[in-house]
């Protein structure tokens, strides 16, 4: 039963994955890249690993890829030029592929290195989250502090990269719309019910035009 | 043999939850259409049964009885998988909500990460309809969509962060459990704060008015779901209005105490209400936050795009960052009866 559903979901993973690069379309691309991230995802959780299987969807699925997908949509891709380049780069992606296939052929057959196995995981600890928790803020402390580091500088940058304000331009300040009170837009006047009314100053300006 | 007869079991249990469920839903129109009609002081549906309780049932048969047009530029692959990718979503959350004690379908330890996950994948119905529709509209409604969802998703994210760190799981039937009690034993007392934020969010994610910026009627016509119709533009409607219930049910799990009774656990009133079985309890608490829904929608006007932008990062994630950093403190200090 398990073997079944893990040869499923990994064909499937397979399928999307060639589907990302060989589709003509970049949205379908896209789309195909967020099935290859959700069967990958349940590829962890059948391994027991169902934190990293659920935030591999939170991350990936829900925030990147939407991100992505909009950009993509945003754009008008005339597909036939990109087609073309596809057999010139062939070889050199060819050559990529076959290295990381040798390096991960080394990796997993080799007696050197020893992949840690579920039971490797700390006894005593059901679920794993709590054991990620538990490692991630003891003994990897500082190289987990030092990315989150890494990554709030990323996003200063990239909001300074964006950050750009252009003279002559009319633009909304929201501080000060939120500012105003009722006082500074309404004028409530008190007009007699049975009076005929006297006509103002605006409404004179009004008739003149 | 002993498999699919576990599989059936599951499927089962899967029709237990979803019959209920869309029933809810249908009523839901109704009782939006009712209460809507009485904030306006006028009388809603009323002719089709007995106070128009037969009216669901006619709006699902017109809908059935429609042609499903499709445009001629559409992506049609894309065009009918997205109501798909919508409601999919929406009802695999389901799987994990505890509606009693024990009585819930999957009891997975992540359960608070899965249902952020999968709330976070009802985004693609909407982006995929607005690109495959063809259409400025139905294009604008989803790139609205993509945009506001992402933003409050993070403040809805730093407000449970704040209930898993309160009741040390990410289990929903233990952050039950970790509220037991009457009903300032629940979280929504010591994490207010992230209770409103989680609502406002909540009601944000679910595209519902005052946000409802990816249908805003005046503005884009009917957003992503403008060349939707017929059956297509019901399973969308579906998806809304199980992500709402479902945006109530986390809600009452996670700061509302689940299925307890308010007074559980007080010497003479409690085992009164304690008589009361918990599942009615937690479609009470459900029920009010639907209502809630249809109030809001009935008091406020629509928010213009760029103030709930601000809305999102600018005021509801530096609140939860600031009660996250109260909460630790609260926690080391041990204040009760919550921590």
């Amino acid at each position: 039963m398990q073997l079944t559903l893990f040869y499923i979901f990994a064909a499937v993973l397979v399928f999307a994955a060639t589907m990302v690069i060989t589709s003509r379309n970049p949205v379908h691309s896209a789309m195909f890249l967020v099935l290859a991230f959700f069967n990958a995802a349940a590829l962890w959780l059948m391994a027991e690993a169902e934190f990293l299987g659920v935030v591999l969807v939170v991350v990936y699925v829900g925030a990147v890829m939407v991100l992505f997908l909009f950009v993509v949509m945003m754009l008008d891709i005339n597909i036939a030029p990109l087609r073309e380049g596809f057999t010139r780069y062939l070889p050199i992606g060819a050559a990529v592929a076959l290295v990381m296939l040798a390096q991960m052929v080394m990796v997993l057959s080799s007696d050197h290195i020893q992949l840690i196995s579920s039971e490797a995981a700390p006894s005593g600890v059901a679920d794993n989250t709590r054991a990620i928790g538990s490692v991630l803020y003891t003994d990897y402390l500082y190289p987990f502090e030092l990315a989150g580091i890494v990554l709030l500088v990323a996003i200063v940058a990239a909001i300074m990269l964006t950050l750009r304000r252009r003279p002559g331009v009319k633009r909304q300040n929201p501080a000060k719309q939120v500012r105003v009170r009722k006082a500074d837009r309404l004028r409530v006047l008190q007009i007699p019910a049975e009076s005929r009314i006297v006509p103002n100053a605006a409404a004179q300006a009004e008739d003149k035009k | 043999m002993a498999e699919i007869q576990e599989l059936l079991w599951i499927l089962a249990k899967i029709l237990v939850i979803v019959i209920p469920l869309f029933t809810a839903v249908a009523y839901m129109t109704y009782a939006e259409r009712k209460v809507v009609g009485w904030a306006h002081v006028r009388k809603g549906p009323n002719k089709i049964g007995i106070w128009g309780l037969l009216q669901p049932l006619a709006d699902a048969g017109k809908l059935v009885m429609k042609e499903i047009i499709i445009p001629s530029a559409a992506n049609k692959v894309m065009f009918l998988l997205a109501p798909v990718l919508s409601l999919a979503p929406a009802l695999a959350v389901w799987a994990v909500i505890p509606f009693d004690e024990g009585l819930v379908l999957a009891d997975i330890n992540v359960g608070l990460l899965y249902v952020l996950a999968m709330t976070s994948m009802g985004v693609y119905g909407v982006l995929v309809a607005g690109w495959s529709s063809n259409s400025k509209y139905a294009l604008l409604g989803a790139l609205r969509s993509a945009a506001q969802v992402v933003s409050y998703e993070i403040a809805m994210g730093f407000a449970l962060v704040g209930v898993l760190m309160a009741a040390g799981s990410l289990n929903l039937s233990d952050i039950v459990r970790a509220q037991e009690g009457p009903f300032w034993h629940w979280y929504w007392l010591p994490l207010l704060p992230l209770f409103m934020v989680y609502w406002i969010a909540g009601v944000a994610e679910t595209n519902r008015l005052p946000f409802d910026m990816v249908e805003g009627e005046s503005e884009i016509v009917a957003g992503f779901q403008v060349e939707y119709s017929g059956m297509s533009f019901a399973v969308f409607f579906l998806a809304e209005y199980t992500n709402m219930i479902l945006v109530g049910a986390i809600a009452a799990i996670a700061f509302l105490g689940g299925w307890y009774s308010p007074f559980h656990g007080i010497p003479v009133l409690g085992p009164i209400f304690d008589v009361v079985p918990g599942i009615v309890w937690f479609c009470l608490k459900v029920g009010f936050f639907q209502f809630c829904y249809f109030w809001i929608r009935a008091s406020f006007p629509r928010y213009r795009y760029d103030q709930i932008m601000r809305l999102g990062w600018k005021v509801l994630i530096p609140v939860t960052l600031v009660w996250l950093v109260v909460e630790s403190g609260l926690i080391l200090a041990g204040v009760g009866p919550w921590f």
